[in-house]
């Protein structure tokens, strides 16, 4: 664990260094790059509290995702053409100030995981999987067929939204806002995970009756976790849509939810750092492979079933074992 | 009118309901008999489709590609058991989740890789083109109750072999107790192939039927196979009874849903706002409808608890 906490600090290390040298060089791109990796690193983030730490296998976070980057996206969106998105119960106007938008963000993907949460941690195992990814689905069939943000052909911002005296669409400055939201985030879920809420909901993975026989409500614990890990991811599309300043219902297909699903698995299921270097992993392959072959997705799944079949744990715990030896 | 419309789409409903059957009991099969969530079975149903496409365009004939499209999806069903799958019933869930994921990657992008990115297309054959009359005004797609009539053939068939032969027998056995039945010397392993590249060819079977309707095109699994795991989730997971009824349930809902809840809402809305707010909860229904059994049974309809 030692070498891993080492390795994590290289990881921060690195997450400062690639930016700014990109920034020296003149290379816009992998800013952008970058930018991209912390961000969907936070997605998985979420999801790895979830999934890795609860056990509940979500195939569903990209509703979440998909939420939080539809609400940044309507709220811009209605700032800039200045109409109201509602005159009733209450009048309401779109914002194109992150402060504004983050809050609405957060309280909606909360909103939205605390009802599907409610409704799906009625069942487990395969049934749980399979009515979260449906829950995504029904979202996505909703993005896709209401019309007034563009329908399947998705929502363009033309202006990444603002925060007060910073100027938000410089690439480095939009990335180190990403970085701090990646830094709290992961703050946030390292006290969780080490509160006793935290040992709850890791011992309910283990065993949910034992949990049961202690006097813990375990379902209260596992809608919690649920609803944390959702508004993480949640916060993560809205990030993203200002990021691509465009947001489309391929963010809320099943393909997103396996996707961040693979950079937690790839990285390392219930490793703090794990989602982030999955998600490095994934960007850098799509980019190398990307380069060489249309097919890069052949390869990836290729990759992702030896990793499953043979190494079963993730990036990060090559780095443990080799290290482990050498003590 | 309006009821020949609500029969036409009544119809349209059941034979999507019996396409969605294939497919769902397939993998209803698989995970009842070997514990498996496959999500590549899309994957078959598309492999289905190619192989189809090829053979017609080969031969010409429409029947020889019903023939190669369970015989491509149950070779691809055995190679895949054996090289992969098999490895995966012992591991959670999770791992089974993520490694079928992976197989629908390497799968779909290898088809892309074979047959090029554009959709092919499958022809009707020419006695199974244009439509019959069925009652005195109501005139239906001879090509679509075809699809109807199979897809009751095969679940016919289906009941037979589960309660009838030596097979179904081992296939019931399998799905209450793994290891007595093995102890009792069934060759496990050899039944889980054929359960496998059972549900493979169904699904195979309906990608060439669907094929003709739509297009052959790479992804085209994806989206059926979602409404085959609603299908299963309100049906009980395991069940051939409830993917039967879940189905027709769901082929019902969704086709009837999408037509009339438009219009339904113009009753008490205007006409433009009713057609988009009414499509678009007419998409989500059977998600609806899903949410709704499973807070009255978290097990769905015919599951065990």
């Amino acid at each position: 664990m030692i070498v891993e906490k080492i390795f994590n600090k290289w990881i921060l290390f690195f997450l400062f260094l690639i930016p700014v040298l990109g920034f020296i060089f003149e290379e816009p791109y992998y800013i952008t790059l970058t930018t991209k990796v912390v961000i969907l690193g936070i997605a998985g983030i979420g999801l790895n509290l979830a999934l890795g730490y609860c056990g509940l296998i979500s195939f569903g976070h990209a509703a979440f995702f998909g939420l939080g980057g539809y609400v940044t996206g309507i709220l811009s969106f209605h700032a800039l053409n200045s109409e109201l998105i509602f005159s009733w119960p209450f009048v309401t106007s779109g914002s194109s100030e992150m402060l504004v938008i983050w809050p609405i963000v957060i309280l909606s993907s909360a909103f939205l995981a605390l009802i599907i949460g409610l409704l799906s941690l009625r069942t487990t195992g395969v049934y749980f999987i399979m009515i979260t990814l449906a829950f995504a689905q029904m979202l996505y069939f909703f993005a896709i067929s209401w019309p007034n943000y563009g329908g399947e052909d998705g929502l363009s911002i033309y202006m990444r939204n603002s925060l007060p005296i910073i100027n938000t669409m410089d690439p480095l400055t939009f990335y180190f806002i990403c970085l701090c939201w990646l830094l709290i985030v992961i703050f946030i879920s390292a006290k969780l995970i080490n509160s006793s809420f935290g040992m709850a909901f890791q011992a309910i993975k283990q065993n949910e009756e034992r949990v049961k026989s202690v006097g813990i409500e375990t379902f209260k614990v596992k809608l919690l976790v649920f609803v944390i890990s959702g508004t993480i991811t949640g916060l993560a599309g809205s990030l993203y849509t200002d990021l691509n300043r465009f947001i489309s219902p391929s963010v809320l297909n099943w393909q997103m939810s396996g996707e961040i699903m693979v950079f937690v698995i790839l990285g390392g299921i219930a490793r703090l750092y794990g989602p982030l270097v999955g998600a490095a992993f994934f960007i850098v392959l799509e980019q190398t492979l990307g380069g060489y072959t249309e097919n890069w997705q052949f390869w990836l799944g290729l990759i992702l079933i030896l990793e499953i079949l043979y190494v079963r744990t993730g990036i990060l715990s090559l780095f443990e074992k080799k290290f482990k030896y050498e003590k | 009118m309006s009821s020949i419309l609500f029969f036409e789409q009544l119809l349209n409903g059941i034979q999507f309901g019996t396409m969605l059957f294939l497919m769902s009991a397939g993998l209803t099969l698989i995970f009842g008999v070997m514990g498996l969530i496959n999500l590549a079975h899309g994957s078959f149903y598309m492999i289905g489709a190619f192989s189809a496409a090829l053979i017609a365009g080969l031969t010409g004939s429409f029947w020889l590609a019903l023939l190669a499209s369970l015989s491509g999806a149950a070779i691809a069903g055995v190679l895949i058991e054996t090289l992969i799958i098999r490895r995966l019933y012992r591991r959670d869930h999770l791992d089974q989740v993520l490694a079928t994921f992976a197989l629908i990657l390497l799968l779909s992008e290898g088809v892309r890789w074979c047959f090029g990115a554009f959709p092919l297309y499958l022809d009707i054959p020419e006695n199974l083109n244009g439509t019959l009359p069925i009652l005195d005004d109501i005139i239906y797609s001879k090509y679509r109750l075809f699809i109807i009539f199979m897809g009751l053939l095969i679940a016919t068939g289906l009941y037979f072999l589960i309660t009838k032969t030596r097979l179904g027998v081992r296939i019931r056995a399998g799905q209450n107790d793994r290891q007595m039945i093995s102890a009792l010397g069934v060759d496990i392993s050899k039944l889980y192939t054929i359960v496998f590249a059972l549900g493979a060819s169904l699904a195979g079977l309906a990608g060439a039927m669907i094929g003709a309707i739509q297009s052959v095109e790479v992804g085209m699994g994806e989206p059926i196979l979602i409404l085959a795991f609603v299908v299963i989730v309100i049906g009980g997971i395991g069940s051939i009874k409830g993917a039967l009824i879940g189905s027709i349930l769901v082929g019902i809902t969704d086709t009837i849903g999408r037509i009339f809840l438009p219009e339904l809402l113009k009753i008490f809305m205007e006409p433009a706002s009713a057609t988009s707010v009414g499509s678009s909860i007419g998409s989500m229904l059977i998600y609806i409808l899903m949410a709704l059994i499973l807070i009255i049974k978290p097990s769905g309809l015919f599951g065990k608890t």
